[in-house]
């Protein structure tokens, strides 16, 4: 099973969803199916994609969160899912490719490569009631679709092959897509009758 | 061979009453001897008083004796959303999350989760221009008698100009709330981490 084809299978769900994802080739190839407002590329800081996820989901109750993460990324945070268990944000679905590879720094092989690490077995000892491990397209799709419905924290750890896009780049710096996805978030958070902060310097005119 | 039992501590609630006096906590009784730190009751609620001044409701923390009574407070709090980590770093991340859905937010760690979380300070917080208002315990300086902070303590300020973090020392509990407001609106009009210290003076009586 490729990652690439878990996202093309889920693009219609995720597409209107806030989505955080990792860096390298899980980021480029959700930018490849269509990039939107709605989507924030962590290119950098492995491990705190979930960590974003949960201050999102956090403070924004009327929004389902989705986060696009890796194997290697969630190694290097695995606290975040005792973190994520003890507050449990319900409207959060944690998606965690395990390619069992450093793809997009060399290839190097993961401690998840041997199969003797289950992450989902990590999420599940941490308290996350909803942890499932799936290895074919349609176990994912079943186990996305009931992740949606279900109203409730969920974690799906997707084993893939440790396959990339053959080439990278997006349209935007890194700080735009920041300020993009913020402005995104809050114009959907204003819909719901919220005001946004004055930022320092805008009330004052200085 | 039957395990019959060891002596185990009574576990006690951290911060109640019994607890605080187990941790060295206790209000009032300050303490002369180096080796017996208190932490200062009424500068906690000051330092807590003015995160609500400053307009923040939304704070990720990890406990350490200096905050603890400060964190009892946020714990307590219906207003407050409080978000304990396992480790500092992801409380940058959740920073994030917190910014980017608009909501004022502050973190609360020792200068040694500092250390911890600087890859997401540098590689999400400044790549990004994501603002961070970070309230930071300095243990390991002047007056210190717990030769584990030392090391942390002496390198801090060096980290934090490094970095090119802005920082402050808050001293007076009188002036906190000030410095509070301040720290969080630098961090976003300059859309980077600042930081203001906890000093010993502030937190210890």
């Amino acid at each position: 099973m490729r990652r690439a084809d878990c996202l093309e299978l889920i693009y219609p769900e995720i597409e209107d969803k806030l989505v955080v994802t990792i860096m390298g080739a899980c980021a480029q190839e959700l930018y490849d199916l269509g990039h939107r407002e709605n989507f924030f590329y962590l290119q950098h800081a492995m491990g705190l994609a979930s960590s974003i996820g949960l201050g999102l989901a956090n403070h924004l109750p009327h929004e389902k969160v989705i986060v696009l993460d890796g194997d290697g990324s969630t190694l290097m945070n695995l606290g975040t899912f005792t973190t994520l268990a003890r507050y449990r944000p319900r409207n959060l679905l944690h998606i965690i490719f395990d390619n069992g590879s450093l793809l997009s720094t060399g290839g190097f092989e993961s401690h998840t490569t041997s199969g003797v690490t289950d992450l989902a077995a990590i999420a599940r000892g941490a308290g996350i009631e909803h942890a499932v491990a799936v290895d074919s397209p349609m176990a994912f799709g079943e186990a996305f679709v009931e992740a949606m419905e279900r109203d409730d924290l969920g974690v799906i750890v997707a084993r893939v092959d440790a396959v990339g896009p053959d080439n990278y780049g997006m349209d935007f710096a890194l700080p735009e897509n920041a300020f993009r996805f913020k402005r995104c978030v809050q114009q959907r958070r204003a819909a719901t009758g919220w005001t946004p902060p004055l930022q320092p310097g805008h009330a004052s005119g200085a | 061979m039957v395990f019959t039992g060891c002596r185990v501590a009574q576990p006690v609630r951290r911060f109640g009453t019994a607890g605080r006096r187990a941790c060295g906590i206790a209000r009032p009784e300050p303490s002369t001897h180096p080796s017996r730190m208190t932490v200062s009751y009424e500068n906690s609620k000051a330092v807590f008083d003015g995160i609500k001044a400053a307009g923040i409701r939304s704070i990720s923390a990890l406990p350490e004796t200096w905050l603890g009574l400060l964190l009892q407070r946020a714990e307590d709090d219906p207003e407050v959303d409080l978000i304990q980590v396992a480790k500092e770093e992801e409380a940058v991340g959740i920073a994030a999350g917190a910014y980017f859905a608009g909501e004022p937010h502050i973190l609360l760690m020792q200068n040694h989760g500092f250390f911890g979380a600087m890859n997401g300070i540098i590689s999400l917080a400044q790549l990004y221009s994501v603002p961070l208002c970070m309230l930071i315990a300095v243990r390991g300086h002047w007056g210190e008698p717990y030769p584990w902070h030392t090391r942390g303590g002496i390198v801090t300020e060096g980290l934090l100009q490094a970095l090119n973090i802005p920082y402050h020392h808050a001293r007076d509990p009188a002036l906190v709330a000030k410095e509070i407001a301040e720290a969080y609106t630098l961090s976003q009009s300059s859309l980077s981490p600042v930081a203001l210290l906890l000093t010993r003076d502030l937190m210890e009586v």
